[in-house]
């Protein structure tokens, strides 16, 4: 056991706690799953800091982005923390940025997701690297991603360039044994050194920075440090005849522990790609020369595969390995008994597994509440919803779409005008999006369906949080990332403000008092003077426990009223309300139900009711 | 010493949390650990997993038929996630209903105790008195009252004794 002392920390808890160490003076964030624990641990790790340290959750990512460019501007190290659809949002100033280049160390952080298991797109930020031409580090493990954050800030400083660091789900989301260390005291003052022709750059300036990014680029990888090297000594018999795979990230780990336990790991040439792009140029050049057969595993798309360029390498680009998913380790025996010629198990019969339980809104959650209204209130709506917990509201029927970040208005408004066209009988248009989304990419969307004259209802789902990932702050909190103080910005006024002329405000427990508003937003939108029409749903998060300890808590039974109808189950789908099928009736599961009371107002023969209120 | 344990349940039941005592336990002992948890949007009450791995493994995922202890907090998961397991395997189950594994009724029982959230820890504390994980009852028990919030060591403590005596 090593000396000092251990502790076990998730990836991401890795990661942060490296970016304190590595005296990192501004750290900028937007939650996305899986990477949102980053900051959190950040924080948690200030007290050790002895630089000064800003953090903050900022509106998108592109926000992010921009404000700790700024402060690599000055000389001072910074890190941006986002998901890999984040990238998407931030990819403006992150394709310029590898052409101005940084002064301080500027760390991306990025968190992809193959499988996906909670993104909208399995996207390969290593991919997105080569396009940006930004040099890309691809853990293998949490204290892999840990002391790669140390070699980014490097790397970044000794080229001034901004350095991606692309971990995983599965890096971010395990936890493994991690050495502490002790963050590092730069002790750097701002200090912005004017370059209108680099910080300006205008297009005349542009053909030469490329040139010397490009330069940069030839420079990285042909670093010595960055070289991929035989991870085990291949077993001297088998010297010049054994196999190679190349493998980096998740994927290598995966297939060190296969080939460990197929007791195989000194009969192949084993390479760990640490650096994906740009590739080690001298690597390339000795595997484009060998003759033994190569297999090339790495997520989730052909990076590596295409900087080889090797004729005859197996790989997702050769069909070999499978285009899409992850490379779980399962996948990946099975490709290596192949490439290997070993014999494969006797395939066991059985079906698919089953899928599990799916994921559904908490109980009491008030986005329940408010999804059962638009959908009872509009059964032939079309509802445009977005990313966030609210998303399962497709579980109630009440999301038909769903896209990237704030895209449910401006989608509500194209359906508007794709149907409006046709003639005045279209269809209403429900969009809900959360309070977080609304800041993040709904405010411009809800500009322009004003000004386009779109006649729609947007929703605005407020719970005062960002629910999915984990609790963050929105602008509206007023609290800081690392729960200080700070200003708030006001849904009400911004909504105004982009020219919206209905503005109504609600708690979605009062169901009927909702649907009520929402057939008045439905006259304002199709009247003479109409427009976009928006409702706040405002009632906080139940995952935050302070808020359910606020309110109260109404017990429910089912009465013999009950005729085992199940609109309770499948329309309203509450967790805590399931159908007993020897009964014919509604039960409810007191360990799971949290007392909100809004049930009552579902059942159509009014068999839910208070406790103590049963009248038959 | 290498061993492979998945612990499964729904989003809700405290799963993150039982393999973090597992996890802690095996880094008190100065093992070698590695985790893999479920986040995100299936942490809202959809079937979640989490894989604790003690020894010399580079990836914190199971494979198929390699699993050698399960931990199942529900039975309707045993569809789900039961050929994680070898053939052989510990299999530790909620549920009153018995079966090929070892089970307890550990919802009712915690409930008893005051809170259906116990029954991880009732879970792990009967998974515990069968001797066939790691790590034993003292770590666990160590692990416990490091990693519980200071107003819930006493209930997690009981809810992990209730369990070790089945």
């Amino acid at each position: 056991m090593a000396d000092k002392k251990q502790k076990l920390l998730m990836g991401n808890e890795a990661m942060g706690r490296g970016l304190v160490e590595a005296g990192c003076t501004m750290v900028s964030a937007y939650p996305g799953t899986p990477s949102s624990e980053i900051l959190g641990s950040v924080v948690a790790n200030m007290g050790d800091a002895v630089e000064p340290l800003h953090v903050e959750w900022s509106v998108n990512e592109k926000v992010a982005f921009e404000v700790a460019l700024a402060n690599s501007y000055t000389g001072k190290r910074s890190a941006v923390i986002m998901k890999q659809v984040g990238l998407n949002v931030a990819a403006d100033p992150f394709t310029r940025s590898t052409y101005l280049g940084v002064k301080g160390g500027f760390v991306l952080i990025v968190a992809d997701d193959p499988g996906p298991h909670s993104s909208q797109t399995e996207q390969d930020t290593r991919l997105f690297a080569l396009f940006a031409k930004a040099p890309v580090f691809d853990p293998s493990s949490p204290a892999e991603a840990r002391e790669m954050i140390t070699a980014a800030f490097e790397l970044s400083e000794q080229y001034e360039i901004p350095v991606i660091l692309r971990p995983t789900t599965r890096i971010c989301h395990s936890r493994q044994n991690i050495t502490m260390g002790k963050p590092l005291h730069l002790q750097r003052q701002a200090a912005f050194e004017k370059n209108p022709g680099r910080w300006v750059a205008t297009p005349a300036f542009l053909t030469g920075l490329h040139g010397e990014l490009n330069e940069k680029l030839g420079a990285i990888s042909a670093e010595e440090s960055l070289k991929p090297f035989p991870v085990v000594n291949v077993d001297p018999e088998k010297e010049g005849r054994a196999p190679c795979i190349i493998a980096s990230g998740m994927a290598f780990a995966n297939v060190f522990d296969l080939l460990d336990e197929l007791n195989m790991l000194n009969q192949v040439q084993l390479y760990q790609v640490k650096m994906p792009f740009p590739l080690n140029s001298e690597f390339c050049r000795k595997i484009r020369e060998m003759d033994e057969k190569v297999l090339v595993l790495e997520e989730t798309d052909t990076v590596i595969e295409m900087q080889l360029g090797l004729d005859g390498a197996q790989g997702r680009l050769s069909g070999h390995v499978p285009g899409q998913g992850e490379l779980t380790p399962d996948v990946i025996m099975a490709l290596l008994l192949d490439f290997l010629d070993l014999p494969k198990p006797e395939a066991v019969e059985s079906g698919p597994p089953a899928r599990g339980r799916r994921p559904s809104l908490c109980p009491g959650c008030p986005h329940r509440a408010s999804f059962f209204a638009i959908k009872r209130t509009f059964p032939k709506g079309i509802f445009p919803s977005d990313i966030g917990c609210y998303t399962l509201g497709m579980n109630l029927g009440a999301v038909d779409t769903c896209h990237c970040m704030g895209a449910c208005i401006s989608m509500g408004a194209g359906f508007y005008h794709a149907y409006a066209q046709d003639g005045p009988d279209y269809p209403t248009i429900v969009v809900t999006i959360g309070d977080s989304t609304f800041f993040h990419a709904g405010i411009p969307a809800l500009v322009n369906a004003v000004t386009q004259k779109a006649r729609i209802i947007v929703t605005i789902l407020d719970n005062s949080t960002t629910a999915m990932t984990g609790q963050q702050p929105t602008p509206q909190s007023g609290v800081l990332a690392d729960g200080s103080p700070g200003n708030q910005a006001f849904i009400p006024d911004l909504v105004k403000a982009s020219g919206v002329r209905f503005l109504r405000e609600c708690d979605p427990y009062d169901i009927n008092g909702f649907s009520a508003l929402l057939k008045e937003a439905d006259q304002f939108c199709r009247g003479d003077q109409g427009g976009v029409a928006v409702l706040i749903a405002k009632h906080p998060c139940l995952m935050d426990k302070s808020n359910q300890l606020k309110q109260d808590v109404i017990e429910m039974e089912i009465s013999d009223d009950c005729i085992g109808c199940g609109i309770c189950v499948n329309q309203f789908e509450c967790p805590a309300i399931s159908l007993d099928e020897e009964e014919e009736q509604a039960a409810i599961d007191p360990d799971i139900c949290v007392g909100c009371g809004i049930c009552d107002q579902v059942c159509p023969t009014g068999s839910i009711v208070r406790k103590g209120e049963n009248q038959s | 010493m290498k061993q492979q344990i998945i612990v499964s349940g729904i989003g809700g039941q405290g799963i993150l949390f039982l393999t973090r005592i597992i996890a802690g336990a095996g880094v008190s002992m100065g093992l070698e650990i590695l985790t893999s948890e479920t986040h995100g949007m299936a942490q809202r009450g959809g079937s979640v997993i989490s894989f604790v791995k003690a020894g010399s493994f580079r990836s914190p995922l199971i494979r198929q038929g390699q699993g050698d202890i399960g931990l199942f907090l529900h039975v309707d998961n045993l569809d789900v996630h039961q050929g994680l397991l070898r053939s052989g395997a510990d299999l530790f189950v909620n549920t009153s209903t018995t079966g090929p594994y070892s089970n307890i009724a550990a919802t009712e029982l915690a409930r008893e105790m005051g809170s259906g959230v116990l029954t991880n820890l009732i879970m792990l504390g009967f998974a515990a008195k069968h001797d066939s994980l790691f790590c034993g009852p003292e770590q666990l028990e160590i692990a416990i009252r490091e990693i519980s919030r200071e107003r819930f060591i006493d209930s997690n403590l009981a809810a992990f004794r209730r369990g070790l005596e089945g």
